[in-house]
């Protein structure tokens, strides 16, 4: 019997709540609000409530998919990090950089997304970087 | 007074498989279960969090275990309640009950801030009357609908006041169904949403506040609540969490036998 609260931060949106996974012999049971974190003050929104549902979820993706004669196929991370560099390369020589745009995530951290317009303007070369919120 | 609550604490996990209060880390304070190998030193106090839920779910998943628990007033009461509804088995809960300090009392308007298996600390006096249900009272029935409709306005439909309460433990919750409330609304509809929860806290809210400390709208449920519990020790002479051998008024059946077991004691 091994019951424990681990400290973590809601990954659903950029006001980084604090949360406890809860976890009953390694599985995780539920969510508490941190009370003593100093931004969400134990207090959560919907989604921070649920932020585990996904855990276990049989819908859950869990490698890398690629459509492959109109199939979706599970594919290894070098192979679609591979491909997405071979057909950005493709696309930016055929229609220019301007054809490509760049959305970030509010569930990835600071740094993240930083690196991500960094990848957009000095990589790319393209100002198309927006925001999965105005989706 | 937080060094006899360790003492006792590892007195009774001589005996106990564990014991339900909260631990202190570099990282915050939460629930924990203490066993024997634990570092006691980490035990805490605060801030309050609904310990006897994390009892419930232990019990269920273990039928055999035997639990203690760090309790505050409200705990042990949340404790009676569930106990009565087979939400833990009280033979197998051993409490440690403290006193909260005058403070704490005020802070939470308490009438009785401390339990009845009261280990460590002297009773506090009690904390004064929530203001807010006198101001409320003092108006009329429209002004009360306008106040009630004003602040579930606010509601961001996040169900916390459900999640942490220790006395919301339906398996199916009339909150999520389509039946009683539309799906899709926000603010949630009025008055349904939180009707529906305060008419199932009826004979079962243990004054915790629990709800409106989570509330990110800031809404003053427990003025709500405190006129539930005061209704119900009016019309029908019961308090929640005041004595394990009171059958709950509302799970009786009409020819007043009680409906639910597990009052044992
Ligand atoms: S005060 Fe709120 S959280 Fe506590 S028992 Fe009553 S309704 Fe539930
Ligand atoms: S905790 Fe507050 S905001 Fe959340 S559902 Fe309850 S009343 Fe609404």
């Amino acid at each position: 019997m091994e019951y424990k609260n681990v400290l973590t931060t809601c990954i659903y949106c950029g006001c980084g709540c604090g949360l406890y996974l809860e976890t009953l012999d390694g599985r995780i049971t539920g969510v508490w609000p941190a009370k003593t974190h100093p931004i969400s003050q134990g207090k959560l929104c919907i989604k921070g409530w649920n932020a585990s549902g996904f855990v276990y979820h049989p819908d859950r993706l869990k490698t890398p998919l690629i459509r492959k004669d109109g199939e979706l196929v599970e594919a290894t991370w070098d192979e679609t990090l591979s491909l997405i560099a071979e057909r950005l390369g493709t696309i930016k020589a055929e229609s220019g950089p301007n054809s490509i745009a760049f959305l970030s995530s509010a569930k990835c951290t600071n740094e993240e997304n930083y690196l991500l317009q960094k990848l957009a303007r000095a990589v790319i070369g393209t100002n198309n970087v927006d925001h999965c919120a105005r989706l | 007074m937080i060094e006899e609550i360790r003492q006792a604490v590892a007195e009774r996990l001589e005996e106990l498989d564990g014991v339900v209060a909260l631990r202190k880390s570099s990282k915050g304070v939460a629930p924990h279960l203490f066993q024997k190998e634990d570092d006691l030193s980490e035990l805490e106090i605060a801030p309050r969090y609904p310990l006897m839920t994390v009892v419930s779910k232990l019990h269920k998943v273990f039928p055999d275990i035997r639990l203690g628990i760090v309790a505050r007033g409200c705990d042990e009461r949340a404790f009676v309640e569930m106990a009565k509804r087979n939400q833990i088995d009280p033979d197998r809960l051993s409490i440690i009950g403290f006193a909260c300090t005058e403070e704490e009392a005020q802070e939470c308007y308490c009438s009785e801030p401390y339990p009845q298996h009261l280990l460590v600390g002297t009773p506090p006096p009690p904390g004064p009357p929530n203001p807010l249900v006198a101001e409320y009272e003092a108006r009329s029935l429209e002004k009360r609908r306008v106040f009630w409709k004003h602040q579930f306005l606010k509601c961001l439909k996040c169900y916390g006041c459900r999640n942490i309460c220790p006395e919301c433990f339906c398996e199916a919750c009339a909150m999520e169904d389509a039946a009683w409330v539309e799906p899709g609304l926000l603010a949630p509809p009025f008055p349904m949403f939180h009707l529906i929860r305060a008419m199932h806290m009826a004979s079962r809210c243990v004054a915790c506040r629990q709800c409106e400390l989570t509330c990110p709208a800031h809404i003053p449920l427990t003025v709500l609540y405190d006129l539930m519990r005061r209704d119900i020790e009016t019309l029908l002479g019961y308090v929640p969490g005041a004595d394990m051998a009171a059958p709950p008024p509302l799970s009786v059946t009409l020819d007043e036998a009680p409906l639910l077991v597990g009052a044992s004691h």
